[in-house]
């Protein structure tokens, strides 16, 4: 457990030192990994580690320094550090702490933690990462090789103080387990995945369930064609559409905005999407990866509307951001153990609609399914999208035959008022959510 | 008189700060094999870092940080046990390496003999290492960046510049007698520039490098101001940027960074670990044409001061210069020691890890593509229609597909063998075994990049080196949106 006394101590020795204002963060965990590949274990990972974060204020100046070393010449080392940074660093107008009036933090039973994740025997956390690879085995033939399935457990504590008073602590537990099945026909070979992870072991999906999906959604990829160039509409799946999110998330956090570095800077009030969208972020919800008591600087968590049938409502935002822009902060201001903040979402998702994803794919004369994307080709500042993908190609309603190697475009600004009625299948897999998504057209290009 | 190795680590970093001897080494190694295992080894590592950045011309942001750790690791068979521990005491190490110790059973077959010294050599002989000198020279790095974006042209109208430095000393001892120290400078200094002509949209430019290099190379060679100016130069550039095209087209790629090509298309697919499982689009294909006779990969951890180099690797073994594709055919894999065990090859100096708290695996250097004859004037000429690519974002592959993508930054279109519009950023993609087989002509003008790569698998990070000639590739999928 972590010692609150280290972190009142560690702000008292940075007032001592000069500092008019300081924050500390302490934080700890331990790791657990058990990788089963080809049916027998392979990597057995289990450590601990802590650290500790300050950052101080001299007047208008800045200094922040982080450690490992938590012992009493390590505490003075840091707080010699971040003085030390201060001096160098540049008046800047707008930092300092949240107002006294806005710290604090929710009450009540957020359940992040649950010691279940500790408490199984490594002997059955092994099993449970041995029966998934099974489980994607015996789903087909096809499955002939793996990268392996790992069960993998997480817990630890966050505290946080400043020296206006605030001082808070959690603690968080993650579980999950997941499968890579490599799947081969003729020519072909492709590999894929599935996962399922919760605060809690208990809600974890079964090994078969994570297997079999696993097996499923490598094999469907076998055999992929490379399509030709054209327009045509494109099914985002819950996983590929969670980027999206990601994507949009960037364009609204108040660093790129109040630098005009988002397509969406001065946008507040006008509609930026299809009324079909509406997005939320919600830091509140008991028992999700997006949720704590405080962000990480002492500021509530809350749930905040960002776009509401389409209009953009408000950015996400932390006391900084929200000072240059002169606004309020979101609860949203988020940093690993020190430096300035950032901005991080809570639980960031899109509002479902009514529809199934079979549906959806049925309203499709021709058009692409996505199910994978990767490279980083999406310009935040512009809204350019362009990105390499793979997933199933639509013919009358009904997947015909899986693609890969093209890549799809357009601009973000497009996508988002392209966005057709969304799928009823929103689920919390991660701290993004989204469901199934259909975008009225994009370019393909491929041969 | 102390034996040598007893003199080695009683001057090393972590004899002299933390007072570890050959002993308590030996000792760890011991409990980590307590309960069987083929071979233990023990990464010590203590890192500093420093990072300060300027943004709308006010120095707001400076941190510095200290972390230190010891992992274990025991390897039996085809499994890996690992611990670690942020605390260098000895009951924390040896319970480090009691849980490591975990994954075999049975009676040790190994016999600890002493430890030999790893080949010395260093590649970045630094006095003083840019983290060693005094913050306010440092601070000053991205003063000049920022005055010298905002001073190249009037529609800049937003600056930040950051510069990062560390200094990683690690010592790593292994069961099978491998004793190694290595001090790790390094640095990089970036800048980001927004420009904006009117009302229009604004672009964004970046630039940025360094390597294992002392203060006085951003000083005396590569300047803030050469950063800021080539940044500002792109942002400006893409203020006249036209949408890019849509389709397969001849596409030429410029010298420099542009060879993270090879690091998606080939250099993943060629890391043991996939090779060993054989998932990799590569696996089983060594002797095989995987591209044009004119195309000639190597992967160098032993270049002067870049940014991917090391004298040994995260596992003690000194890096070597690796040769992967010869003229159009593979021949070689980047090794581990757990590969090279389990597919009974020499290793290669591959195995590196982000810190302490990760397991190592195979990873690549710098990686480059060797020159050839053609001038690149005429590589650009003999096109008629097609795509200029000078600058690229990031890439991404998937090993097992070979299927890749890379985000061109700075593109411009080929119209009559003259480079002439500048393009919007998009993505290219191919496949790895199949896409560099369409080389038709490759330069006499190699480059490696000017330092700013980082490579990420499987969670961890770690610095890396790119580099290539002007070539020209027959066909390839660009991913724009004109049609």
């Amino acid at each position: 457990m972590i010692d609150p006394e280290l972190a009142t101590e560690t702000i008292r020795l940075a007032l001592d030192r000069g500092a008019t204002d300081a924050e500390c963060t302490l934080a700890e965990g331990e790791e657990f990994s058990a990788l089963v590949r080809m049916r027998s274990l392979e990597t057995l990972k289990d450590a601990g580690s802590r650290a500790a974060g300050l950052r101080v204020l001299v007047g208008q100046r800045v200094g922040s320094s982080y450690t490992s070393d938590l012992s009493a010449e390590g505490i003075r080392k840091l707080v010699d550090s971040a003085i030390e940074l201060a001096a160098i660093s540049s008046e800047d107008p707008h930092a300092g702490l949240p107002d006294p009036s806005e710290l604090g933090k929710l009450t009540g039973d957020l359940q992040l933690f649950s010691a279940d994740v500790n408490t199984l025997d490594t002997g059955y956390r092994i099993e449970q990462a041995r029966q998934t690879e099974e489980a994607a085995f015996a789903t087909d033939p096809r499955i002939t090789n793996s990268e392996g399935a790992s069960f993998s457990a997480y817990s630890g504590e966050r505290l946080f103080a400043n020296s206006r008073g605030f001082l808070g602590s959690y603690r968080t537990s993650s579980c999950s387990l997941s499968a890579t099945p490599v799947a081969r026909e003729g020519e072909f070979m492709e590999r894929d995945y599935w996962y399922s992870s919760a605060r809690s072991y208990s809600r974890i999906e079964s090994p078969a369930h994570i297997g079999r999906r696993a097996a499923e959604r490598t094999v469907r990829r076998l055999g992929a064609r490379k399509v030709a160039t054209q327009k045509v509409p494109v099914i985002f799946d819950p996983q590929t559409a969670r980027s999206l999110l990601g994507n949009i998330f960037d364009a609204v956090e108040g660093d790129a905005i109040y630098r005009q570095a988002s397509f969406l800077a001065g946008k507040l009030g006008e509609r930026v999407a299809s009324e079909n969208v509406t997005i939320i972020d919600d830091g509140t919800l008991p028992g999700l990866f997006g949720t704590s008591p405080f962000d990480d600087e002492g500021v509530p968590s809350r749930r905040t509307v960002v776009i509401d049938r389409g209009v953009l409502r408000s950015y996400l935002l932390n006391t900084y951001t929200a000072l240059k822009l002169a606004m309020k902060t979101t609860g949203n201001a988020a940093r690993g153990i020190t430096g300035n903040t950032g901005v991080g979402h809570g639980n960031l998702f899109l509002e479902k609609g009514e529809r199934s994803p079979d549906e959806l794919v049925r309203g499709i004369r021709k058009g692409l399914y996505v199910t994978e994307l990767i490279g980083s080709g999406v310009n935040i500042v512009t809204g350019d999208y362009s990105r390499g993908a793979a997933g199933q190609w639509i013919e009358n309603g009904e997947f015909a035959y899986p693609v890969s190697e093209i890549t799809i475009a357009s601009t973000l600004r497009r996508m988002l008022m392209d966005i057709e009625s969304p799928g009823s299948d929103l689920e919390f897999r991660s701290s993004v959510a989204s469901p199934t998504l259909v975008i009225r057209e994009m370019t393909i290009s491929g041969q | 008189m102390l034996p040598l190795n007893e003199m080695a680590i009683s001057d090393s970093f972590f004899g002299q700060k933390f007072g570890i001897t050959v002993h308590d080494l030996e000792s760890y190694l011991s409990e980590a094999l307590a309960a069987g295992g083929d071979y233990a080894d023990l990464y010590f590592e203590y890192l500093a870092t420093s990072n300060l950045s300027i943004d709308e011309s006010i120095v707001k942001s400076a941190v510095q940080g200290v972390s230190l750790g010891v992992g274990v690791r025991v390897i039996a068979g085809e499994r890996t046990g690992y611990a670690y521990s942020g605390d260098l005491s000895p009951d924390k190490i040896r319970h480090a390496a009691r849980v490591a110790a975990c994954i075999a059973k049975g009676p040790s077959q190994i016999e600890k003999t002493g430890f030999d010294e790893s080949h010395k050599r260093n590649l970045y002989p630094l006095l003083t290492a840019p983290h060693e000198t005094s913050l306010a020279e440092r601070v000053d790095l991205v003063k000049r960046a920022d005055r010298a974006a905002r001073a190249y042209d009037k529609r800049v109208f937003h600056a930040q510049a950051s510069y990062i430095d560390s200094l990683r000393y690690v010592l790593v001892a292994t069961s099978d007698g491998v004793l190694s120290f290595d001090r790790q400078p390094l640095a990089r200094l970036g800048v980001s520039v927004l420009a904006r002509d009117g009302d229009g949209s604004p672009q964004r430019g970046y630039a940025g490098g360094g390597g294992r290099v002392a203060l006085d190379f951003f000083l005396n060679e590569k300047t803030p101001e050469h950063f800021a100016q080539e940044a500002a130069r792109q942002a400006i550039v893409q203020l006249d940027a036209v949408s890019a095209p849509a389709g397969e087209m001849t596409v030429v790629l410029g010298p420099g960074w542009p060879g993270i090509l090879l690091h998606e298309a080939v250099g993943h697919g060629l890391e043991a670990d996939f090779n060993r499982k054989k998932v990799s689009a590569f696996s089983d294909r060594i002797g095989q044409q995987v591209a044009s006779p004119l195309v000639t990969v190597i992967d160098d951890g032993t270049i002067r001061n870049r940014r991917g180099s090391l004298n040994v690797d995260d596992e003690g073994v000194p890096t070597e210069r690796n040769l992967l594709i010869e003229n159009g055919v593979l021949r070689g894999y980047l090794f581990d020691k757990l590969s090279s065990r389990l597919l009974r090859s020499g290793t290669t100096g591959n195995g590196r890890r982000e810190s302490y708290q990760h397991i190592p695996m195979p990873r690549m250097t710098n990686t480059f593509m060797l020159a050839g004859d053609s001038d690149p004037g005429d590589i650009v000429r003999s096109v008629p229609r097609g795509l200029y690519c000078a600058s690229f974002g990031g890439g991404q592959v998937d090993i097992t597909s070979g299927n890749f993508v890379f985000s061109a930054s700075e593109s411009y279109l080929i119209e009559d063998g003259k480079i002439t519009r500048p393009v919007r950023g998009a993505t290219l993609t191919g496949n790895g075994p199949e896409a560099l087989k369409y080389v038709s002509m490759v330069g006499n003008d190699l480059q490696l990049d000017e330092g700013v790569g980082i490579c990420g698998k499987e969670g961890q990070s770690v610095p890396v080196g790119v580099g290539i000639p002007t070539i020209k590739l027959d066909r390839m999928t660009v991913g724009g949106t004109a049609g």
